[in-house]
């Protein structure tokens, strides 16, 4: 007994050195139940606020082009307004009717909230984006994260007043995404390279495929069908494999994001459920 | 200043400069991504207790791992270079010579060469293992080495330049 006090007292620098090190390595290798019992909650509300404080004043300097992309999501939702479209019918009248729009309320699929981001990284294989929303704003954990441009990320953790949002440059980030042109499937992907960059899986040969074809996200996926992920840049065709790698230029500027949109899918709950009591009965 | 004062406003600075300056920069090329951040370990006083260094480390990497949301990788990386600095310097200064006369590491309390020689050893050692615990979740090995490369090249230019930009003169200490 002697001894292994002597040892340890002869060597405390070295076991202490081990046990940080056992320390650091458990929440890297357990990052996501460590992040959310505390990373979230008490460290995420500070470095939130630096990054606050730091963000009022980068938003400042991207003023002009934060402008101009909301000119542009304007400009583009006042050409679907029905004013701008004729009646074809002259008789007809455009009547607002209140039990119409209750009834579309109940079908309402994705409700929006907008929320400014206040911290974002492009430079790490793992990239988040902090915005300044929370569960007292109505946001919760995987909500899907959009922008003017297109598909941004997942919310993945939630604070009181802020939120992480995992952005689709993030090495572990997956939409299920579709091609505009013919609806195939498949899941597009980062590899951690070139932010610049995005892979878009399991397109099979057979589809005809060109540079230039809009890919977004699919009916399967978390996100509103419909949003824009990307554009085809480059078309690899690898031997011994029925599918495509395409890669894809992302729609979103991660670059200069100032603004995005969460979204709440209202029959999330409904669809999970359905889909748990279906695996349990097999 | 007091030495307790000054490491503690160079704790924060150097975080909200690695945070808010160096990883906001556009990657120029995916094997580059410029770390200065663990120079505050490497300004830390000779007569600091070993124990309360590597603690130092951990801590100091932890708050990096804070703001970068990556919960014990740049802990980790801190606590082994933390752990290992003080062997580094009983190589390079010879014990009977100066028996630590000068309060911190610096050019001009060690000389150059010994200087640049403890800094290229330390900033590989931290490159190194931060670039392999991300090499293990995700990489093949030429990403690996090309990083660890070029990353410490880059370490190494930015502790250059700030050495020359900051120069820290040390005093000579005596019993009086």
């Amino acid at each position: 007994m002697r001894n292994v006090f002597l040892f340890v007292r002869r060597y405390f620098n070295f076991l202490f050195f081990i046990l940080m090190q056992v320390v650091a390595l458990y929440m890297l290798f357990s990052y996501n139940r460590f992040h959310e019992a505390i990373f979230m909650n008490v460290a995420g509300e500070i470095t939130g606020k630096v990054s606050k404080q730091y963000n009022t004043i980068e938003y400042y300097f991207n003023l002009k082009k934060t402008n101009d992309l909301l000119v542009e999501e304007n400009q583009r939702l006042r050409n679907l307004l029905k004013s701008d479209f004729l009646v074809p019918d002259t008789s007809t009248q455009v009547l607002l009717d209140s039990v119409r729009i209750d009834s579309l309320e109940l079908h309402r699929r994705y409700l929006y909230y907008p929320a400014k981001v206040i911290n974002n990284s492009v430079t790490s294989q793992t990239n988040y984006l902090t915005i300044a929303r929370g569960t007292n704003q109505g946001l919760e954990k995987d909500m899907a994260v959009v922008s003017s441009g297109g598909v941004v990320g997942t919310i993945v953790n939630v604070s009181a007043n802020m939120a992480t949002v995992m952005s689709l440059l993030h090495r572990q980030s997956r939409v299920s995404a579709s091609l505009l042109n013919s609806g195939e499937t498949g899941s597009v992907e980062w590899d951690g390279k070139d932010p610049q960059i995005l892979t878009f899986r399991n397109i099979p040969k057979s589809v005809k495929v060109e540079i230039g074809d809009t890919v977004v996200t699919s009916q399967y996926s978390s996100f509103p069908p419909g949003q824009p992920l990307g554009i085809v840049e480059r078309i690899e065709n690898p031997d011994g494999s029925n599918f495509y790698l395409l890669k894809i230029r992302p729609a979103t500027n991660f670059f200069n994001i100032q603004f995005v949109y969460a979204v709440k899918n209202l029959q999330k709950k409904e669809q999970d459920d359905l889909e748990k009591a279906t695996y349990k009965q097999e | 200043m007091n030495e307790l004062v000054k490491n503690i406003i160079r704790f924060v600075v150097f975080i909200l400069f690695q945070v808010f300056i160096l990883n906001k920069i556009p990657p120029l090329h995916q094997f580059i991504s410029p770390y200065l951040y663990f120079l505050f370990l490497l300004w830390l006083p000779f007569r600091i207790p070993r124990l309360s260094l590597t603690l130092t480390g951990f801590i100091f990497g932890l708050s990096l791992d804070f703001f970068t949301k990556t919960p014990g990788l740049h802990a980790a990386a801190c606590t082994l270079m933390a752990y290992m600095r003080p062997f580094i310097i009983n190589i390079l200064i010879p014990k009977d010579e100066s028996d630590f006369n000068y309060v911190a590491p610096a050019p001009s309390s060690m000389g150059w060469s010994p200087y640049i020689v403890y800094i290229l050893i330390l900033t590989f050692v931290h490159n190194t293992y931060l670039v392999f615990l991300e090499w293990m979740q995700f990489g093949n090995f030429g990403y690996f080495l090309g990083k660890v490369v070029a990353t410490t090249g880059v370490s190494f230019l930015l502790i250059s330049i700030t050495e020359i930009l900051f120069y820290r003169k040390q005093k000579f200490r005596t019993n009086i």
